[in-house]
């Protein structure tokens, strides 16, 4: 369909000379670089020292242990969630750009859950609270995912506009939740009470920041790996987002059904982000809560060409230019918008390049 | 009383909706759909920015639609050059233009702090009409680039009926192939209507800042290119229609003005900025648009 069979690596092409892993390393490597030559670009138009600049943001990122661990990683995580989210909807030849929303609306439930159950406080224990908070905010990643896959489904509508729509929708609904019955007691920031230390997830060392959401996000992450490539249901996914007519009529696959699953998964993956990165990293919810990790997660997938292997890597390495841009604001005045510079860019280099890629196998094999 | 504000709100909220959705009208009719609309307003609306300090309202104007189209050219090279998919690139594009020109805007005007202020249009009363009851100040006591709505919208139905580069634009969104045997170039068509999609929108961008808000502020572009392409659904692609229906989102989002003249104010204000969205997918569900739409729009 219009990604899947451009996107995802195949092994062993005839005309490929390296293996496929190396050459999807290397491209990585060629794609990142671009990417910094065209930031440099930016920065020295905009009359910034670029190589303080870019010292700033590799420092920021790598600089040290903790930067790495409790600063990278740490914004690696939700990207982990959103990135699986949209490279499993891809694959199916969905197009779910609202992962931000569903991210919203994941941490949302679980803020909302968190502020039911303090009223209630002893009686349940503190583990089952957190798990029911990120039950809670996968459900509401797949409640706003499933708004749009029955649009889809049953009326017609591209998935890009309702999603996209869905996500302003979300961002509304959260700005009102901060402004009303989720605002905190004095009534004076429009944002959530901080959730009590026994709600939040416990983090993996002591004076480290890095949580236990992170094991949970590569845990999820491998396990879908092995789904999408290993199983039959994986396999109907793949099916569906290489050749809909295909799988439908030779495959006998409810090609419907498949979309309409997968969707509800990507916003679950989506909705289970915001809850962890709500209850492992923020403790509050607030209007600014996502810094587009929706939007980011469609180059995080797209870089990795949906290998859900990849989406780990590429999530750390968005969550070190991320970190880095804010070191780059901090100590070279950067504004750190120009992370979206880089994201844009990084999805335009992309598919550019399986452009090109695709045109270079059909002129030789000659057809 | 009421309804005076309500209609005034009206007209001119729909007013950057026509701009974009009109451009969008002309790039769909070629078969393009350009999801990079939204790049191309906020880029008009920072464009128009930057422009007004140095040359005015009216120059301010001119650069909108000037960088719209620059962005569109960008979109045209990766779909129309590159043949990349256009849900994709587009969305590309739309991040892009988010995030360059919110790090110009930070770069140039700084991080918050000093209220940036334009030159604006004021409103310009027509004689006479502008007297007119209950519609009169709402049609007729409008800043400029409304009154260029009202000779555009015509202009572009006849045109896109009744001239030969109308009929060449529609031959290509309906049949690629036989618009070639008849001696169109696809691509030449199909870029040029993506530019003036791009014009239409940065024209779009620049009337939210020379000819309402006065300021610039990042992402104000909100959402309204994907409104416009939900616009073009309802209105058939078809130019009247299409201002029609921005009319009616227009009526939408003012519908909090009429709320509150009516002294409904406890209902939460975000519910009225949420509406334009939710309207959007109410209309992109129930208009059957599959039937109406140019038979060769969204294919390579």
């Amino acid at each position: 369909m219009i990604l899947s069979n451009t996107m995802v690596g195949k092994g062993g092409r005839r005309t490929a000379q390296w293996p496929a892993g190396v050459a999807t390393m290397v491209r990585l490597m060629i794609l990142v670089a671009v990417s910094m030559g065209v930031l440099a670009a930016l920065l020295v138009v905009t009359g910034h020292d670029a190589p303080q600049a870019l010292r700033a943001m590799v420092r920021g990122a790598a600089g040290n242990w903790y930067q790495f661990s409790s600063v990278t990683i740490v914004r690696a995580v939700p990207l982990m969630f959103a990135g699986a989210a949209v490279a499993v909807a891809f694959r199916a030849g969905i197009l779910n750009i609202g992962a931000e929303g569903q991210l919203l609306a994941g941490a949302a439930a679980a803020a909302a859950l968190a502020s039911i159950t303090s009223s209630v406080t002893a009686g349940i224990p503190a583990a089952l609270v957190v798990l029911l908070m990120l039950a809670v905010g996968a459900f509401a990643g797949a409640f706003t995912a499933a708004i749009a896959a029955v649009l889809r489904h049953r009326f017609g509508v591209q998935e890009v506009i309702s999603t996209i729509m869905l996500n302003f929708v979300a961002l509304n609904v959260v700005g009102y939740l901060v402004r009303g019955p989720l605002q905190e007691p004095l009534r004076i920031y429009p944002q959530s009470p901080s959730l009590p230390a026994a709600l939040q997830l416990p983090v993996l060392w002591p004076g480290s920041r890095l949580h236990i959401g992170v094991l949970i996000a590569i845990g999820v992450t491998v396990a879908l790996w092995y789904w999408i490539t290993r199983m039959a249901g994986g396999f109907r996914v793949r099916a569906v987002g290489l050749n809909a007519a295909a799988a439908q009529s030779a495959g006998r696959i409810d090609v419907g059904k498949v979309g309409t699953q997968v969707f509800l998964l990507s916003g679950v993956l989506a909705g289970l982000g915001g809850a962890v990165e709500y209850a492992g990293t923020t403790y509050a919810l607030y209007e600014n809560f996502s810094p587009g990790y929706g939007y980011t997660a469609i180059a995080v997938a797209l870089l990795a060409r949906l290998n859900l292997l990849a989406v780990v890597f590429t999530a750390i390495l968005f969550g070190a230019i991320d970190a880095g841009a804010g070191a780059m604001q901090r100590d070279a005045g950067v504004p750190n918008v120009v992370v979206s510079v880089i994201v844009a860019t990084l999805i335009v280099l992309v598919v550019l390049g399986d452009r090109l890629e695709r045109r270079q196998t059909t002129l030789e094999q000659g057809t | 009383m009421i309804v005076d504000a309500f209609l005034e709100a009206t007209i001119r909220t729909a007013t950057p909706l026509a701009f974009a959705a009109l451009g969008e009208c002309v790039s769909q009719r070629a078969g393009i759909i350009n999801i990079g609309l939204e790049g191309s307003i906020i880029a008009g609306a920072f464009g128009a920015t930057v422009a007004a300090s140095v040359l005015g309202a009216e120059g301010g104007f001119v650069a909108g639609a000037l960088a719209g189209a620059v962005v569109a050219m960008l979109f045209a090279i990766l779909t129309v050059g590159a043949r990349v998919d256009q849900i994709i690139s587009g969305t590309a594009i739309t991040l892009l233009g988010l995030g360059v020109t919110g790090t110009l805007y930070r770069t140039m005007f700084g991080v918050g702090g000093v209220a940036l202020s334009t030159p604006t249009f004021s409103a310009i009363p027509v004689p006479f009409l502008s007297d007119l009851p209950l519609v009169g100040a709402a049609l007729f006591a409008q800043p400029a680039p409304t009154y260029l709505l009202y000779v555009v919208v015509p202009l572009l139905a006849w045109w896109m009926y009744r001239t030969h580069a109308g009929l060449a634009v529609r031959a290509v969104g309906e049949s690629p192939v036989a618009a070639i045997a008849s001696g169109i170039s696809v691509r030449r068509v199909q870029f040029v209507s993506l530019l003036f999609s791009g014009a239409m929108a940065g024209m779009a961008g620049a009337t939210l800042v020379v000819a309402q808000t006065g300021t610039f502020a990042e992402g104000m572009s909100a959402g309204r290119g994907f409104i416009a392409i939900s616009i073009v659904v309802l209105g058939r692609w078809k130019p009247i229609g299409v201002a029609l229906g921005a009319l009616l989102f227009g009526a939408a989002s003012a519908l909090q003005y009429l709320f509150q003249s009516l002294g409904l104010t406890n209902v939460p204000y975000q519910l009225f900025l949420a509406l334009p969205y939710v309207f959007t997918l109410l209309v992109l569900a129930t208009a059957s648009g599959r039937v109406a739409a140019p038979a060769a729009l969204g294919r390579k």
